[in-house]
């Protein structure tokens, strides 16, 4: 090893790292409410987006038990339930996903991780989180507007999203439901512009890039991504705003509706799809990226083994990150483009697995012959491997033109994008709360109630979306509001759906364990100390849990190692963190 | 979306030319116990100023957006429906204005580095009344485009110019929110601080930068990018 014989002139004074003016809140509306300190700005982006996703889970069980129970609750009509499906999609995935990670995580650990005291721009940060509440709220609007909310599919494909027949289309539902998007975007855009910045020069000395924990590199990376991909939506909600409001005809064809020509005409909605899908396919990666880098840092730290092939996964996120640029037409193999272009994608679709499927190798063995504490932090981890690489493999399916073409459209495809972007990107969620949540409260979750937690939603989301599968294969619809009598399904989908639904009622039921537990161990959960999980990174390694106004105490600290000293032979303890300077198992003081 | 993809490829060479420089072959690993050698020039941090850096990224943000809403307009051009709209006279001498706001902005700047507060207020005055008189010049444009028969609603052409140079626009009238602050401090009495000179830095890139936008779209507009792209149409086939 190279560096057993570095002595004390390695040590570099504090005074060395110049440091950055604090915004200094005044009263408690600025503290707490207005704040500019990313650690609060963290927690509202995460609250305001779990709020949202309850209202999404609820909306998915109102659906499911139309599915199950056609036409047993009158109050579910086929209206109401192609607007439960769209708010469900809608929601889940920008709102909630996009917004807790890039919005929650990011703005809490980036700072943390890279020794910043807060974000470069900590206003527009500020600004950020309020533009994406309002967002929420005029989302949250359009289920009190007249007509409800738009039922277009989470998709808003044209020309159905603005025609009379759709709910919400020719109301107020699409309008917002655009005007939301947008405020979201330029929202995100403040943000993803703080997150950038930070990490490229917020970092504290010693830091450098090839020493970020992976949770960072993930963030980071998605950040870019979503910063040019959210562009492509912006633009097709605005183009469609002008078609919808302004009566323009950029995705609008020549139509004719209820015996009535419109007034549109010559507009293309294939480029509608092209825009979507331009931003879509990325979007897939910014929600997996974040975590596919935090999947890491828990099974480092819980494993206490250091990542296996560091370089590789941080190669890998930055070429799964260009990749996903290019694949966007893989959504569109039905549409009728050149089937060149659906070779080409399917090919480009199948080599963004090459380096997806060399991170899962690369987990397995950090976790091979380490040392695993099945805490909850882990227990989803692992979960999260399993259920994403069955849902890559659908993905697989799914990537080449023969067998989607069969399978578009049907509940296969639901059960796959469920896997590989919903369920496996939750369950790195859930775990990266039970990790990081003795750092942001000072107190651990409780561990019973976790454990309840992690099973059922585990074990029942594959109850859930196993059948869901099969259901697809026998070519059951999706977005059907009833399937009624229908030569092709066997009753056996009947007693499934039924089935599924009962689970998915199950795995609900167990969020709302959950949402209590976050509540009940405020006050009551075990005392956390610093450092619980005796991490490396340099969050655990705060003078104060929670971290105070400024994260560290009078000086930053100074980073001497990468982020995953686990199990190092000779050293004292099973973890070096970051900031230790010396060799292995000197401390501070034995240098000085 | 080939525009994009252009777009998106430039931006992978600037990125991979980046972190070409940022040491991802190094071995972390084995560098522990120690600040890595060569960080007394921070090479941690770039030397950038952030707020700089902000511009940069954002710059990148605004590109890729124009460039798509032009990736959106070339797939609709090929249609069978598709015929141009003239464009006003009047653009040109917009141009001529806009391409003076960027020169009084440079002219600022390099007042602003000399530390002469009298001239930098004159120049942002200028550059401030130009910007001004090109949004009432596109304000103009527009209306010769309804009087002459070519509605938003119109025909597709007519859509994306309104909604293109809309956009455009609006990008201009927030740069000048930005260049009223940065002149408002240019206006407090004392001598120009190296912050003043920043901000007058960065206004000057956004404007560079929003010119630049604005001639790709002039230059769409009138069909010469289209020549252009049907010339290396035909090179590639």
């Amino acid at each position: 090893m190279v560096d057993a014989s570095h002595g004390a002139s390695d040590v570099i004074p504090p005074a060395a790292v110049e440091d950055v003016e604090l915004y200094h809140p005044h009263s408690w509306w600025t503290r707490y409410v207005f704040s500019q300190d990313a650690k609060v700005i963290a927690i509202q982006y995460a609250s305001t987006a779990m709020a949202i996703g309850l209202v999404a889970l609820v909306l998915s069980w109102l659906m499911r038990l139309q599915l199950a129970f056609p036409g047993d609750f009158p109050f579910i009509d086929s209206q109401r339930y192609y607007q439960f499906i769209t708010m469900h999609g809608m929601i889940m995935v920008i709102y909630l996903l996009t917004a807790l990670f890039l919005g929650g995580f990011g703005n809490y650990l980036i700072p943390l991780m890279v020794g910043a005291r807060d974000m470069v721009f900590p206003y527009a940060n500020m600004l950020s989180y309020w533009l994406y509440l309002v967002a929420v709220l005029v989302l949250v609007a359009g289920f009190f507007a007249p007509g409800g909310p738009t039922g277009a599919g989470w998709t808003l494909y044209p020309p159905q999203a603005i025609l009379s027949n759709t709910p919400g289309g020719q109301d107020w539902g699409i309008i917002l439901m655009l005007v939301s998007l947008i405020l979201f975007i330029i929202g995100f855009t403040m943000g993803g512009l703080n997150y950038v910045v930070t990490v490229l020069q917020g970092r504290t000395r010693g830091m450098t890039l090839m020493r970020l924990p992976l949770t960072v590199w993930g963030i980071f990376t998605a950040t870019v991504m979503a910063l040019l991909a959210f562009p492509a939506l912006f633009v097709a909600c605005v183009m469609m705003l002008f078609d919808r409001v302004l009566g323009t005809s950029f995705f609008m064809p020549a139509i004719v509706e209820m015996g009535e020509q419109l007034k549109h005409g010559g507009g293309s909605p294939i480029l509608f799809q092209h825009l979507f899908w331009f931003f879509g396919h990325p979007e897939v990666y910014i929600v997996a990226l974040p975590a596919f880098g935090i999947v890491s840092d828990l099974i480092s730290t819980h494993a206490r083994k250091n990542i296996f092939g560091y370089r590789m996964m941080v190669w890998a996120i930055v070429i799964i990150g260009a990749l996903s640029f290019v694949v966007w037409a893989h959504h569109m193999y039905v549409s009728g483009m050149n089937p060149y272009f659906g070779f080409f994608f399917a090919t480009t679709t199948l080599i963004i697995a090459v380096p997806t499927a060399l991170k899962v190798y690369n987990w397995v063995l950090t976790l091979w012959r380490g040392n695993i504490h099945l805490t909850l932090p882990m227990l989803f981890a692992l979960a999260f491997i399993v259920t994403f690489v069955n849902g890559g493999l659908t993905g697989l399916f799914l990537g080449n033109v023969v067998v989607d073409v069969p399978l578009s459209d049907t509940m296969f495809v639901v059960a796959h994008f469920h896997m590989v972007m919903g369920v496996a990107p939750i369950l790195v969620i859930f775990g990266a709360i039970y990790h990081w949540y003795p750092k942001i409260t000072g107190r651990m979750l409780n561990e019973g109630m976790g454990q309840v937690h992690f099973w059922i939603t585990f074990i029942g989301a594959y109850l859930i979306f196993f059948p869901m599968h099969y259901v697809g294969l026998v070519g059951v619809p999706r977005r059907y509001y009833e399937i009624g009598e229908t030569s092709f399904v066997p009753a056996s989908v009947h007693d499934l759906n039924i089935f599924i639904t009962v689970m998915a009622l199950v795995v609900g039921a167990a969020q709302m364990l959950f949402l209590f537990n976050l509540f009940w161990s405020l006050r009551h959960g075990r005392e956390a100390g610093g450092n619980p999980w005796r991490a490396t990174t340099l969050e655990w390694q705060t003078p104060q849990t929670p971290p105070a106004h400024g994260n560290w105490g009078k000086d930053l600290p100074i980073v001497y190692r990468w982020a995953y000293d686990y199990s190092v032979p000779g050293a004292p303890e099973d973890f070096i963190p970051q900031n230790q300077p010396g060799a292995y198992g000197l401390t501070r003081e034995a240098i000085a | 979306m080939s525009a994009m993809i252009v777009f998106l490829a430039v931006l992978a060479v600037i990125i991979t030319w980046w972190l070409s420089r940022q040491g991802l072959m190094s071995k972390p690993w084995l560098e522990v116990g120690h600040v890595p050698a060569g960080l007394s020039d921070r090479r941690e941090a770039s030397q950038i100023p952030a707020l700089k850096l902000g511009l940069g990224v954002f710059l990148a943000v605004v590109g890729a957006l124009f460039t798509l809403f032009i990736s959106a307009y070339l797939m609709r051009v090929d249609a069978q429906d598709w015929w141009a709209t003239p464009v006003p006279r009047l653009l040109y001498l917009n141009t001529a204005v806009l391409c003076t706001s960027s020169l009084a902005l440079h002219w600022a700047k390099f007042e602003a580095d000399r530390g002469r507060d009298d001239g930098l207020r004159t120049a942002l005055l200028a550059t401030f009344a130009t910007a001004l008189a090109f949004i009432a010049g596109q304000v103009l444009a527009w209306r010769q485009m309804v009087a002459s028969g070519f509605t938003l609603t119109d025909d597709a052409a007519a859509s994306f110019f309104y909604l293109i140079t809309g956009m455009h626009g609006l990008h201009i009238l927030g740069g000048m929110v930005a260049l009223t602050r940065t002149a408002r401090s240019a206006y407090r009495a004392g001598p120009v601080t190296e912050r003043l000179q920043l901000r007058v830095e960065l206004c000057a890139i956004y404007w560079d930068f929003m010119l630049a936008v604005w001639l790709v779209l002039l230059a769409l507009f009138a069909g010469w990018a289209s020549n252009f792209v049907d010339l290396c149409r035909q090179l590639l086939t």
